[in-house]
């Protein structure tokens, strides 16, 4: 067990170091405390020239071979350029579904024209990608989905509705699972598709979240025409592509970024209960100590994951833990930022609320973590059933063609 | 970095686990446990012949001096198997004690001894109810003479070497070693949840007493605490690994409604959950088996956190694997109660989950 820096990897550190030095500022405590959660239009124009810097200087894609403008590094590497990125104030990236996602998926699926149209221009920050997946009656159980592709000629053509599609509004790309045949059980009957968001036919409604801010679409599809060239694996194999496309996620949202045990910490130096300064308060010390030891937790956990992929296992389902633990901490660390405030709790103006009114942020957008990008209970599920090999769920819809499945009450 | 057990250990675990599962099939612990709690000898004997007791301990004095490395990956394997020995007692406190703290003398006096097996160790700290610290040490001794008492005293039955924790006529506490076959000690069994670990009570009256030279004051106890805090968390997770395999083995082969009580989500999402925390924990004891090698700075951190998490998934775990079994978890018979009994006995040991989360926050605010 060794935490230290191989020389190659002190080397790289370095590397990384200058170049972060040279690009960004390190985050102070201020600066780690308050971030605007809808992207505008600045935030997109940011987020594309740090990518496309990054880029350049070859610190994207650190892993992805150096034909497609990667570096051919480790995943080490990547994982140093990660941990050390954190320590800077960079804009958020809108890359996560095409650079950390799409792409990847692309490489391992698409034919080698695909990969080649598109791998760098993602990873130069050029275009951005979205995940045309959840649909209305279809999000965890997302092998449901309704939205149909019939083949016409060298096109196909689309129509459905998709929904909660971050970034669909400023997107140029989405990743479209549809049903091609509903005659066969669900699973079978799907084709996963590149989407060209600028197709006739396709509508972007932007959608409010409970914090009153959009970050996420309805997109409406209206006899959208796809050229088959932009089918992804085979007609009736989209959930095996789609599976790897979700592996790829687990593996790219690892964690819930939000307020964590610093900050509250951080808070209750500034607060007194009773008289008292709340740190001596024995049930302030207590939760803020479980935090603290999930928090060791999970980032032990990572290390121990990267050590697997550098000693050439892939990341399992075990990576389910990190989004699982997270999002339910950054809940319960907003409601005791929050409470801790006492009578003031309630208010989110900046003038009153601690650190830029973060806990009272993060309690509206902590719900949406345990949701997106499978919830609480399907990650248990995956847990159970691929970590500690229970059986799977009884299915109702098990071997019947999709147009058969009962959808409702009656 | 490397973040994980170096292959030579690795392959050890593999050797540990064989052995283990041979050597102690389901049930076999019982005929140690039904009148009262007794050890192994010829175990142990077979422990100290496969070099197991010696790792720590440096070549000089008949150990291997593989290194702490091995012992996490023992313990964990321990923790699992639940071998009726006085694993933690000799090599946690007792040699763990003399290595950090005795003089050169007494390693030789005893380490070879701890090391092939032929004498089993015994730690006295607490005296009575409460938490670890300076002021909970009554014990005293003057003029080489140690008089007071102390309970409970784990693994003393047999025990051919006693560390006691007391304070001198200044009031600096520290740490003596004590013959405890010498005049003037007079002990008694006490019925204690864990079958497998005895405990005793022991009173002190003028008992020939000689100092750890290096374990003066209380930093030094808490040293000795924290390195062992990190070994027991790796007895725990252990623990909480072999209650998961326990629930999930028993509920694939239970059927209840016409299917396996594994198919049901009420059972799958809590042996998730229980999965998770032994998960977490095992990582922080991987951190703390890092800080323990290299002896760093981050010990203290490192050895409450992985404590914690290790007392919690433990007892989740050991709970939980009851209510997996149903009626049939709650029997004698069962093993789940061994995992129960043993689960809250390593939660109080050194102290339990409140105590280290306060030195934990100390730690943080500081
Ligand atoms: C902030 C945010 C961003 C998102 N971004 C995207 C995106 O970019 N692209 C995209 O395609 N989707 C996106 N999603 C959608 C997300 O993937 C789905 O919301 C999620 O998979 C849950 O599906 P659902 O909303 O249909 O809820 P449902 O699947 O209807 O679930 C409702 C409840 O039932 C529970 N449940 C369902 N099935 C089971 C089961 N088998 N066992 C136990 N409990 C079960 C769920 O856990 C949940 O509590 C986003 C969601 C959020 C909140």
């Amino acid at each position: 067990m060794d935490f230290n820096d191989t020389p190659e990897e002190a080397a790289f550190r370095a590397e990384v170091r200058a170049f972060l030095d040279a690009h960004a500022p390190l985050k102070s405590a201020e600066a780690r405390t308050y971030r605007s959660r809808e992207l505008n239009a600045e935030d997109v124009r940011l987020s594309r020239q740090w990518q496309a810097t990054k880029a350049a200087a070859g610190f994207a894609g650190i892993h992805w071979p150096r034909k497609y403008g990667g570096r051919d590094g480790t995943q080490m590497q990547a994982a140093i350029f990660a941990a050390e990125e954190e320590r800077y104030v960079v804009p958020p990236s809108v890359f996560n579904q095409g650079v950390g996602m799409a792409l990847p998926t692309i490489m391992t699926h698409g034919t080698d024209a695909l990969i080649d149209r598109y791998a760098r221009p993602a990873l130069f920050g050029e275009e951005v990608w979205c995940q045309l997946f959840s649909e209305p009656a279809a999000g965890s159980d997302l092998a449901g989905l309704r939205t149909r592709a019939v083949r016409d000629g060298a096109d196909w053509v689309i129509n459905g509705q998709k929904v909660w599609t971050s970034n669909a509004h400023f997107s140029q790309f989405g990743m479209l699972v549809a049903r091609t045949d509903p005659t066969v059980p669900k699973h079978a009957g799907l084709t996963f598709f590149i989407l060209d968001m600028a197709t006739p036919g396709i509508e972007v409604r932007r959608l409010k979240q409970i914090s009153g801010t959009a970050n996420f679409c309805e997109v409406f599809l209206t006899d959208v025409r796809i050229p088959d060239h932009h089918r992804l694996g085979g007609v009736g194999d989209g959930w095996k592509v789609a599976l790897t496309m979700l592996a790829n996620e687990r593996f790219t949202v690892g964690k819930a970024e939000g307020p964590d045990v610093e900050d509250i910490l951080a808070l209750a130096r500034t607060l007194t209960i009773d008289g008292r300064p709340a740190i001596d308060d024995a049930c302030v010390r207590e939760k803020i100590a479980r935090w603290y030891v999930q928090s060791e937790g999970l980032k032990y956990t990572r290390l121990r994951t990267q050590t697997a992929f550098s000693r050439g296992r892939a990341p399992g389902p075990e990576n389910s833990i990190g989004k699982l633990v997270s999002a339910t901490k950054l809940q319960e660390i907003a409601a005791y930022g929050i409470e801790l405030l006492g009578q003031a709790g309630a208010v989110m103006d900046t003038e009153v609320a601690p650190l830029n009114a973060w806990f009272q942020e993060a309690l509206l957008y902590a719900p949406g973590k345990r949701i997106a990008g499978g919830t609480d209970e399907i990650l248990r599920n995956i847990i159970a059933e691929r970590v500690l090999k229970m059986p799977g769920e009884m299915r109702a819809d098990k071997d019947v063609p999709f147009n058969q499945i009962p959808t409702s009450r009656r | 970095m490397n973040f994980d057990f170096s292959d030579d250990v690795t392959a050890m675990r593999r050797e540990v686990q064989a052995f283990l599962a041979d050597r102690l099939p389901v049930g076999a612990v019982r005929q140690f446990l039904e009148n009262g709690p007794a050890v192994d000898g010829a175990l142990w004997a077979e422990m100290a012949a496969m070099g197991w007791l010696g790792l720590t301990i440096p070549e000089e004095y008949g150990g291997s001096g593989l290194g702490h490395e091995a012992l996490c990956m023992l313990a964990e394997e321990v923790g699992a198997f639940l071998p009726p020995v006085p694993f933690a007692s000799t090599l946690y406190l007792a040699a763990e004690a003399l290595l950090g703290f005795g003089s050169d003398a007494q390693k030789a006096a005893w380490l070879p001894r701890l090391a092939d097996g032929s004498v089993t160790g015994a730690f006295a700290l607490a005296e009575g109810a409460g938490e670890p610290g300076a002021d909970g040490i009554r014990a005293l001794v003057e003029q080489g003479r140690l008089s007071g008492s102390k309970a409970p005293v784990f693994d003393l039955d047999g025990a051919g070497l006693l560390i006691v924790a007391a304070r001198d006529a200044a009031g600096q506490v520290g740490l003596y070693l004590i013959d405890p076959a010498a005049p003037g000690m007079e002990r008694r069994k006490l019925r204690t949840l864990d079958l497998a670990h005895g405990a005793w009570s022991a009173e002190f009256h003028d008992v020939a007493a000689e100092p750890l030279p290096g374990a003066v004051g209380w930093p030094a106890i808490a040293r000795l605490l924290d390195r062992a805090a990190v070994l027991f968390a790796f007895e725990q997770v252990g623990g909480g690994r072999a209650a998961l395999e326990m629930a999930t083995s028993f509920a694939m082969d239970r059927f209840a409604f016409g299917r396996p009580i594994a198919s049901m989500q009420a059972i799958k999402h809590k042996l998730a959950d229980i999965y998770v925390a032994v998960e977490l924990a095992r990582s922080n004891a991987y951190f703390g088996a890092w800080a323990l090698h290299e002896d760093a700075a981050e010990l203290p951190r490192a050895a409450a956190s992985a404590r914690i998490a290790a007392i919690d998934a433990y007892q989740l775990a050991a709970r939980e694997n009851i209510q997996t079994h149903g009626g049939m978890g709650f029997t004698w018979e069962a093993d789940c109660h061994l995992h129960y009994r043993r689960a809250a006995t390593l939660a109080g040991i050194i102290g339990g989950a409140r105590h280290w989360r306060d030195r934990l926050f100390d730690q943080l605010a500081a």
